[in-house]
């Protein structure tokens, strides 16, 4: 029944949540952060199993009557999660030792939101589907509201709460119409049923309530108003886990749904998510142009980027043929490009508000005179984010036209345009960002740094990473473009 | 020598330049010497394996691709690193690490403002990767790769060290500075365009199944490419390219960027940057789509003699010399792009040598420009006057410069424009007479008004007596590091001037090839 080599990642991430848990029962005050060392032991002994399952020859394990599996999607997917936890923890050490209360807590839910998105990636079921998103979203919610004293923090939670409730709500409404016509819970049973009920109206109701309770977790316009506040509110490192972990949960979901379970309706979720892509690349991008807060900034950059990753499926199902793998592929690869550089990203915006003590852009002018460092990283991943070559997000962009370019039709030779302009567009708040860093004066008076010995270390081993990997990937996408081939198996059960 | 041959040779050629730059960020930002050093020794061996390459290169083969080789990049999308040159980029292969040198030698004591050498020769030479990267690739992706990686360096040259005057905006109250309107709207444009760029290439993956140009192109040979997605994706390519040439009416970040860009900035912009664009038509857009290429070309040609003109009649109008001859390279290349629409093999052998004279004068009037204001502080040419009498070496290279960028018979500028104005009296067969040969009709108009603002700038700049505010003044002729800089760029002009098969030589045959595939 249990295949217990399998399920190896899923206990042993289990594990490490209770074990951080019961780690910050004994440990010290000053001496918390070491939970965040038992957390990122747990999540390093985790990629094991991952590696040799991946080796091993057993390519697809089925438990549970195929409502949890462990394939290739299912691996690549867990190891993005497994990692985006692993950057998470490093970035997070230093800034919440600063605020110096419920530090093992913290640890606790960022692990635990974390093994919601690994069991999503196996659910086959929309139960377990359900199950897993709910546990990625729980303990994100307290993480929003963390700074408790901040009002801003607080607002952030309860209207990320209140949102996450309402789509919830909106989802398991959506997944009952859908079980009520299908009769069956299972993704397959649902693509077996789904061919005999495709024209009835209610059925059509169900994928279209499903998507949108997706879609508030990946923040697409029109459900994305949620999404700035939140992410301005929240302590920055809940910030960068909400703008990957979580979105990344929710296009795990996405990609489940549409490929798999309602592989058979394409003609129903293709066009609804041809408009929420095109709403998002256009919507973000303009607002973005106006934004002051750099994290705000990135909110809106995220939510233009959830568009971006939205195209191949308005691809997929609006052509004829054998697409699918190719547009899945496209959005896996966007994904996991996406994680490196937007971490990144938040990563320099923690270092950069720390050092110039604020969160506004105009603040930050000239900080490549005083903090060259932090400055040339800054200018890696937000160029990355532009998708300017040779840094790795150019080739997310690359396989997302390549997948809405195949079998063009008109549909998708609109969605191509909108998307190459919006490219262009993203840019310019980008390089403003640049601009303000490396071109505009530096004030007369420079604050003296709150770290006169540099980033702090753990901070500094993330940065190494992910700057490592938006160079490496930009050069040789390979790197990432095989995972992305490997775990599009799935695509069209 | 086998291992330069398959491959190595024209790898080192492109990425010398991209260590150097990597070991440049070890080397102190207060060890400058050392900086100096290091890039030119990085752009040094870079030119000689170029060099070594044109000695090596096969002339009796040109039109095949040498020195290449294929190995597997990105199979997940069917790409490769596939490189090679014939030709046609050999000798533009040639001109982009010699200027790259000439750029380093000429900034020696030449910094602008804000100091950096350090990082103004990190961004000079991921330019340098960039620019020959784009000479060798021979498969989309990669030429995609490396055309945007010039756009990176060149946006922080000439933000940061670009022109700090302030101009108002028409619709904006606040005023900002030339050189951060500039950067971004240089960095908008060519993204603009090479963000459908793309697109048409990945169409013609589709299509085709491949990235690989030179199987493209046999494609395109056979009459692969047809109707309206051919239409679609010449338009894409269209777009990508005449940004970067730039065709009128696309070209209007290229004043703003060459003004406001710093002087090194100007010359590779103007020398190699451009070159880019036309070569791309040269090497992708008309040999893949060679029919399409025709229905287009009667467009091509009224867009450049309009900027033929427009660009001529622009000059007149400047009071800022540096900005007079960024226009002049509007018209300039105009005549590359009009040597290019006559689709026949005289015509863009014209654009090629039309390139290579191109970079080299035009490079050679911005170090100049460049020169000037570092000495006078002010490009405004109403407040210079009588340079030859305070300067007689500069003046006289100026001098020099200019005769042959309006096309002096016996210097570079010459062939270019003469043989496009002669490619277009009989265009390929099938296209409109009538409009080339007023084409030309125009174009040979232009050149008369190409003397015409050249002289006026001479007469304004060079002639007469100098201003009242200079009186006084000591001003310091040409010194050693310009000496090294310019002397072989003038030496060139007239080497090309008098012996052109020093270019057509090699493109001669390659373009014979290239257009007998695509057209017959």
């Amino acid at each position: 029944m249990f295949d217990y080599h399998a399920l190896a990642p899923d206990f042993i991430v289990a594990g490490t949540v209770l074990a951080v848990l019961g780690a910050d029962l004994f440990l010290p005050r000053e001496r918390k952060w070491l939970a965040a060392v038992v957390g990122i032991l747990g999540l390093t002994v985790a990629l094991i199993p991952i590696v040799t399952l991946a080796a091993s020859d057993d390519s697809v394990r089925s438990m549970m009557d195929g409502s949890y599996v462990i394939d290739d999607f299912a691996l690549v997917l867990k190891a993005f999660f497994i990692l985006t936890g692993y950057i998470v923890l490093l970035m997070s050490v230093a800034y919440v030792e600063a605020d110096r209360y419920y530090q093992g807590e913290y640890y606790f839910l960022v692990l635990a939101s974390l093994l919601g998105g690994m069991v999503m990636a196996s659910s086959r079921d929309l139960i377990s589907l359900f199950v897993g998103l709910e546990l990625v979203s729980g303990p994100a919610f307290l993480l929003a509201g963390w700074k408790k004293a901040d009002a801003r923090s607080n607002e952030a939670a309860l209207k990320f709460f209140i949102i996450g409730v309402l789509s919830a709500a909106i989802l398991l409404y959506g997944m009952s119409l859908v079980y009520g016509m299908t009769g069956s819970l299972s993704f397959d049973g649902i693509r077996e049923a789904s061919a005999s009920v495709a024209e009835e109206p209610v059925f059509v109701l169900g994928i279209l309530l499903v998507l949108v309770g997706f879609g508030f977790k990946v923040s697409a316009v029109p459900f994305h108003f949620w999404a700035p506040d939140t992410y301005e509110g929240a302590p920055t490192p809940v910030t960068a886990y909400l703008s990957v972990g979580s979105k990344a949960a929710g296009f795990v979901g996405i990609l489940l749904v549409s490929y798999v379970a309602f592989a058979g309706a394409p003609e129903i979720w293709g066009p609804a998510l041809w408009i929420l892509a095109a709403l998002s690349m256009i919507v973000g991008n303009l607002i973005a142009l106006r934004q002051e807060n750099i994290v705000r900034l990135l909110a809106y950059s995220s939510i233009a980027h959830a568009g971006f990753m939205l195209v191949p499926f308005a691809a997929a199902a609006l052509v004829e043929g054998d697409s699918l793998n190719q547009a899945f592929e496209a959005t896996v690869t966007y994904v996991l490009i996406y994680g490196i550089m937007n971490l990144g990203a938040f990563a320099v915006v923690i270092a950069a508000a720390r050092r110039t003590g604020s969160g506004q852009i105009r603040d930050w002018s000239g900080l490549g005179s005083y903090a060259p460092g932090i400055s040339i990283l800054l200018t890696l991943f937000f160029f990355s984010l532009a998708g300017i070559p040779p840094l790795a997000g150019w080739y997310a962009k690359f396989v997302m036209f390549l997948a809405v370019l195949q079998n063009a039709n008109g549909w998708t030779i609109a969605l191509a345009a909108i998307a190459a302009l919006n490219a262009v567009i993203a840019l310019y708040y980008y390089a403003r960002v640049v601009q303000s860093v490396w071109m505009d004066p530096a004030p007369d008076e420079v604050a003296p740094d709150p770290e006169p010995s540099g980033v702090a270390p753990s901070l500094g081993l993330a940065f190494g990473m992910l700057a490592v990997a938006v160079i490496v990937v930009g050069v040789f996408p390979e790197a990432v473009g095989q995972f992305a081939k490997a775990a599009s198996a799935i695509a069209g059960g | 020598m086998e291992w330069f041959d398959n491959g190595w040779g024209l790898s080192l050629v492109v990425f010398t330049p991209l260590v150097g730059a990597l070991a440049l960020l070890a080397v102190p930002k207060k060890d400058e010497e050392t900086a100096k050093l290091l890039a030119l020794l990085a752009s040094l061996v870079s030119l000689s394996l170029a060099v070594v390459a044109a000695f090596r290169f096969d002339f009796g083969d040109a039109g095949a691709l040498q020195f290449g080789t294929k190995l597997s990049w990105i199979p997940a999308i069917g790409s490769d690193y596939e490189i090679g040159i014939d030709g046609i980029s050999l000798p533009l292969l040639v001109l982009s690490a010699a200027i790259v040198v000439l750029s380093i030698v000429y900034s020696w004591d030449h910094w602008p403002e804000p100091h950096n050498p350090k990082g103004f020769l990190i961004l000079i030479l991921f330019l340098a990767t960039g620019m020959a990267g784009t000479f060798v690739a021979q498969d989309l992706v990669l030429f995609f790769i490396f055309f945007e990686l010039v756009l990176l360096p060149m946006y922080f040259m000439i933000g940061i060290w670009g022109d700090k005057t302030k101009i108002k905006l028409p619709g904006f109250s606040r005023e900002v500075e030339t050189r951060l309107y500039a950067s971004i709207k240089f960095f908008l444009f060519t993204l603009f365009g090479s963000a459908f760029m793309l697109l048409g290439f990945l169409a013609l993956s589709f299509r085709g199944g491949s990235f690989s140009i030179p199987e493209l192109a046999q494609m395109g040979a056979d009459g692969q490419f047809t109707g309206t997605f051919a239409f679609l994706v010449f338009g894409a390519l269209f777009l990508g390219f005449a940004v970067k040439v730039p065709m009128w009416p696309l070209h209007t970040w290229l004043p703003d960027a060459h003004t406001a860009a710093p002087t090194v900035g100007s010359v590779l912009l103007a020398a190699i940057l451009l070159k880019l664009g036309s070569y791309g038509f040269i090497r992708i857009a008309i040999p893949i789509l060679p029919e399409e290429a025709k229905s287009w070309a009667p467009a091509i040609a009224i867009l450049a003699v309009i900027a033929i003109i427009y660009g001529s009649l622009a000059c007149l109008a400047q009071t800022d010399m540096k900005r007079l001859i960024a226009f002049s390279s509007v018209g300039h290349m105009g005549f590359v792009m009009l040597g290019i629409a006559t689709l026949t093999p005289v015509g863009i052998t014209a654009a090629v040598i039309g390139m290579v004279a191109h970079g080299v004068i035009t490079g050679m009037l911005f170090f100049l420009a460049g020169s000037m204001q570092h000495r006078y502080h002010t490009r405004e040419m109403a407040r210079l006057g009588g340079n030859l009498k305070l300067m007689p070496i500069l003046g006289g290279f100026l001098g020099f410069t200019a005769m042959a960028s309006l096309g002096l018979p016996g210097l570079a500028g010459f062939w270019g424009e003469f043989m496009a104005l002669l490619g277009s009296y009989q265009p390929l067969e099938g296209l409109s007479l009538g409009v080339f040969r007023t084409a030309m009709v125009v174009g040979a108009i232009g050149t008369v008004l190409t003397a015409g603002y050249l002289l006026w700038m001479l007469q304004k700049v060079n002639l007469g007596e100098p201003k009242e505010e200079w009186a006084g003044h000591e001003f310091h002729d040409v010194d050693r590091y310009e000496f090294a800089a310019w002397v072989p760029m003038l030496v060139s002009i007239v080497a090309i001037g008098v012996y052109p098969k020093i270019v057509t030589g090699a493109a001669n045959d390659a373009v014979q090839v290239l257009m007998d595939k695509a057209f017959f």
